[in-house]
């Protein structure tokens, strides 16, 4: 394994340069695709066409007709392209006794999710500075029990909130819709805020105080410009979750109100007459085109945000 | 065999080449430390060696093989980290042999060479308990033990004590040494604190910008550093610089300050020829100048400007012409500010420079 | 504000709670009736499928969901050439609805329509996969379905958990000689405690309550197969216009939810102190 050379300490180094007869190995390392490095590029891209086939899936087949669907050949591409499915829809799907596509759902979605973002956001970040900077009585309690509220189903709170919300009369109307989606935001955001504010440091706070600003002046002169990347993931998470929302908005939303989700999953489960799965599937992906949209836009700081929030805890 | 040669080594990243032919040889059994700022290339170097880094051109033998190619842990090394990089989530016993488990090492072979290296380091009591557990030192020694039970016949230290506080790091240090006269071990030890170089080496090699700048004793180091860098990198307080020109006259040789001042230079040992009016910087450490008794053969005007008391003596703070100069003097001496005193120091013990070089007349 | 929220949640747990010790039908009644609604809740069959469901359905996609995301974590880990993209096409499931997701692979684990059908046009006529039609194997249906959507999410917690490993550690294990599936299993993975609860409790809590995905996959069928009890709360409320019975079902539902949580934050509790009691 070795070569020859002589093995007193000194003088080594001399012996060696001169004895080099045979290749001796130097410089960078030869780099050969090594198996581990193939496998593991294979099992990526394997992973990844499991990933991507239910999508392939949905845009092939909704742009073909439907006389070729029903031949079957789920992953072929269209024989003739048709952009009509998407038009059918956006304007004449049937969603129920109304016959106008996907297009008011999409427009209702855009009602539901705009202010409820913007208000749960806004009081979610003042609660969690709250929370982090300001000790007030009973705040680590309150804290407890949000953090337990953002874990709990939302199906065993669903009954009570419907009762309540026809004795105020809000049942079934946008206002209702948007406070209940503003409410359930609130654990989840605020933990967020939270954690966000606890890794700023306190100096910052403290030496605004000791410039006599009050609370809403901290807030809003350094917490909120300090905010910009928590703010961004916080309005992805949302906006993500509310928009695919369904739950809340076949119970609360009300009929005129309601959200493309809501639309989408009465357009495809239809019993009366045949299923246009071109349709269908053009309806999915119009669905799920605006919270793909901006995933694929902001890409890593969804993958910041989930891992800031969440790997704390 | 454990003697380390690194030949021709050039490393890069991307475009920024860190390590330019680089040639160095270690004894069997020495303490070898690689001393530089930060940047210096001196962590690049002794990842080359360890085989973390992948190298540009050039060859690393260790103990007889060439493992340029060989991955860490066929070079016969053994690494302790800055923060000494011990498994969390394993016992002191665990972490020891989890190496060897792995190497499919005889059960009872394996605790043989725990048990060796738990009584060289006294580390049997620690054995149930998990690192947090541990103290600084207990870390050290249980890192230190991890290579040991693999038989390692090189150890590299990667800034062990950088992360400690300055009373941890003075204990360590001692603890260090005496496991290097212990074990016998061909160490290399890389650190930016000449501290630990000058009492732990036995070697030391200073690095700057890649390149090995003096490789030699610690006292020669310190003595006679090779140019400007070496000699203001080694040493606290710093050695004083004044600058100047060199001023031949009758055969004797000497110095023109900036301002004027003549300082004789008889009895200083030029590598070569030094010529008249040559632009020169004149290093004085701060102990060598004295300012007490007969003037010596050199001399400096020093104004003083301020004192620094440190407890066991003092430093003066003064200006030669518009250098400043430090000098040791006793705790109890006392000067006035402004007072104007005649130094004096052995041109011999002094080093001087080429001013554009840097590089030792 | 937060006190509303809170109240929310406080106020809406005390009613359910309280409601199903009652005879609610569409509207709340206050006359107790013991408890009757839990007696008949534990006689139902649509109901202990559901448990039966829930248990299954979550111990599989949960833990295959950890596994899976695990691994894809440790291959993204290996510095490959497109990782960014790689992650973008790992996690986008995540970004849809669960309706799109339910819809999606109903159609490809349809039998006339999916994969069973693009086999036997390239001429596997003896091939047979529709696990939605069979009441015993569609569950696994929704499982894949699951791990499809959550996959993801672990994988980028579980990266980001790796990536938090202190590099020397994984360079101290190379000169030790351990090899990099070791290290990956039995250093990196113990010191990730904190990434693998959390994703495994959000897998949970996603898993607990799960109903959008059920609606468009399966609508709970055939029969009552792939019943869950969030839908089982749900169908009572609305359409069986039996509150007190969906009352009783969400108090259940709400146990798993509290010892899942519980747990979690008394292991963070006791963890911490057992690290600062030095």
């Amino acid at each position: 394994m070795t070569s020859g050379e002589t093995t007193t300490a000194a003088g080594v180094s001399a012996s060696m340069a001169t004895s080099e007869t045979r290749v001796e190995p130097r410089g960078a390392k030869p780099k050969s695709l090594s198996p581990a490095r193939i496998g593991i590029y294979a099992f990526l891209i394997v992973a990844a066409l499991f990933f991507l086939i239910p999508l392939y899936v949905m845009v092939v087949t909704s742009l073909k007709e439907m006389e070729e669907i029903r031949l079957g050949h789920l992953f072929n591409l269209p024989a003739t392209w048709t952009l009509q499915p998407w038009v059918d829809a956006w304007l004449h799907a049937c969603t129920g006794r109304d016959c106008f596509g996907l297009s008011p759902g999409f427009l209702n979605s855009v009602k539901i999710t705009v202010p409820s973002v913007l208000i749960s956001i806004g009081l979610a970040s003042i609660n969690g500075y709250a929370l982090s900077f300001w000790r007030y009585r009973g705040a680590n309690l309150l804290f407890g029990l949000l953090v337990f509220g953002a874990f709990v189903p939302y199906q065993v709170v669903v009954y009570p909130l419907i009762i309540a919300l026809r004795d105020i009369g809000l049942f079934s109307t946008l206002i209702g819709i948007i406070a209940i989606h503003t409410i359930f935001g609130m654990p989840i955001l605020t933990l967020l805020f939270r954690n966000f504010y606890a890794g700023l440091p306190i100096e910052l706070f403290k030496a605004a105080r000791v410039d006599g600003a009050g609370f809403w002046r901290v807030f809003f002169y350094i917490m909120v410009p300090m905010s910009v990347p928590i703010t961004i993931v916080a309005v992805i998470l949302q906006v993500t979750g509310i928009w695919n929302d369904f739950l809340f908005g076949i119970i609360f939303a009300g009929r005129p109100n309601w959200p493309m989700t809501v639309q989408l999953n009465n357009i495809v489960n239809t019993t009366q007459g045949t299923r246009l799965y071109n349709v269908n599937m053009a309806a999915t992906i119009l669905t799920a085109a605006v919270p793909l949209a901006i995933y694929f836009i902001s890409g890593r700081w969804f993958v910041r945000g989930i891992a800031a929030g969440a790997v704390k805890g | 065999m454990a003697h380390v040669s690194v030949r021709d080594l050039d490393v890069a990243f991307g475009s920024l080449k860190v390590l330019h032919n680089l040639n160095i040889d270690v004894e069997e059994g020495e303490f070898l430390v690689l001393l530089g700022p930060s940047g210096c290339g001196k962590s690049t170097l002794l990842n080359s060696i360890a085989g973390l880094l992948d190298i540009v051109d050039g060859q690393i033998w260790i103990a007889g093989d060439n493992v340029t190619w060989k991955e860490p842990k066929d070079r016969h090394i053994g690494m302790v980290f800055q923060s000494y990089a011990l498994y969390p989530r394993m016992t002191v016993e665990g972490n020891l042999s989890f190496g060897l488990k792995t190497a499919r090492v005889a059960k009872d072979e394996i605790q043989r060479r725990i048990n060796a290296a738990a009584d060289l380091l006294q580390i049997q009591p620690l054995m149930k308990r998990r690192p947090f557990e541990l103290s600084g030192g207990q870390r050290q020694r249980v890192a230190i033990g991890r290579a040991l039970v693999r038989d390692v016949q090189v150890f590299l230290f990667d800034e062990p004590l950088s992360n400690l506080d300055a009373k941890l790091r003075t204990e360590l240090r001692v603890e260090l040494k005496k496991l290097h006269i212990k074990l016998g071990s061909t160490m290399i030890y890389v650190t930016h604190d000449q501290i630990e170089a000058l009492t732990l080496a036995d070697r030391i090699a200073v690095m700057h910008g890649g390149l090995i700048q003096q490789l030699a004793t610690p006292k020669e180091i310190y003595r006679k550093p090779v140019n400007l860098f070496v000699a203001g990198f080694v040493g606290s307080p710093a050695m004083n610089f004044l600058e100047g020109r060199i001023s031949k006259a009758n055969g004797s040789v000497g110095m023109k300050l900036v301002d004027g001042t003549d300082v004789a230079l008889a009895g200083y040992e030029f590598s070569g020829q030094p010529q008249d009016g040559q632009p020169a910087v004149l290093g004085v450490r701060p102990e060598q100048i004295e300012l007490k008794g007969a003037p010596g053969p050199a001399t400096l005007p020093v104004t003083v400007a301020l004192i620094d008391p440190m407890g066991a003596d003092s430093l003066l703070w003064g200006t030669v012409g518009k250098d400043t100069v430090s000098v040791r003097i006793g705790a109890e001496d006392t000067y006035q500010l402004g007072q104007s005193v005649k130094a004096s120091f052995q041109p011999s013990m002094a080093s001087l420079f080429d001013a554009e070089s840097g590089n030792r007349l | 504000m937060i006190v509303v929220a809170v109240g929310v949640y406080v106020v809406g747990i005390a009613f359910t709670f309280y409601w199903s010790f009652t005879n609610s039908k569409i509207f709340p009644s206050f006359q107790l009736v013991g408890l009757a609604q839990y007696r008949r809740l534990w006689s139902s069959d649509r109901w202990l499928v559901a448990v039966n469901n829930i248990w299954f359905y979550g111990a599989m996609s949960i833990v295959s969901a950890l596994v899976f995301g695990y691994l894809l974590a440790v291959f993204m880990d290996q510095r490959i050439r497109q990782e960014d993209l790689l992650r973008s096409i790992f996690l986008y499931p995540f970004a849809m609805s669960l309706i799109v997701t339910g819809l999606v692979w109903q159609w490809i684990l349809d039998p006339n329509l999916g994969i069973n059908e693009t086999m036997h046009s390239l001429g596997w006529t003896s091939f047979h996969f529709s696990p939605l039609v069979d009441p015993d194997t569609a569950i696994y249906g929704l499982v894949v379905a699951a791990i499809w959507q959550g996959s993801g999410f672990t994988m980028a917690v579980l990266l980001s958990g790796l990536r938090g490993i202190d590099a020397e550690i994984w360079r101290a294990a190379k000169v030790d000689g351990i090899p990099t599936w070791r290290t990956y299993l039995f250093i990196a993975l113990p010191m990730m405690r904190g990434a693998v609860a959390t994703a495994f409790v959000f897998q949970a809590v996603g898993a607990v309550r799960v109903y959008d995905l059920i609606i468009a996959m399966t609508g709970g069928g055939p029969g009552i197969s792939t019943n869950m009890p969030a839908v089982y709360v749900i169908s009572m409320i609305t359409s069986s216009q039996n509150a007190g019975q969906g009352m009783a079902a969400a108090t259940m539902l709400l146990l798993p939810v509290i010892a899942i949580v519980g747990l979690f934050f008394f292991w963070q509790w006791w963890s911490e102190r057992r690290e600062t009691a030095r």
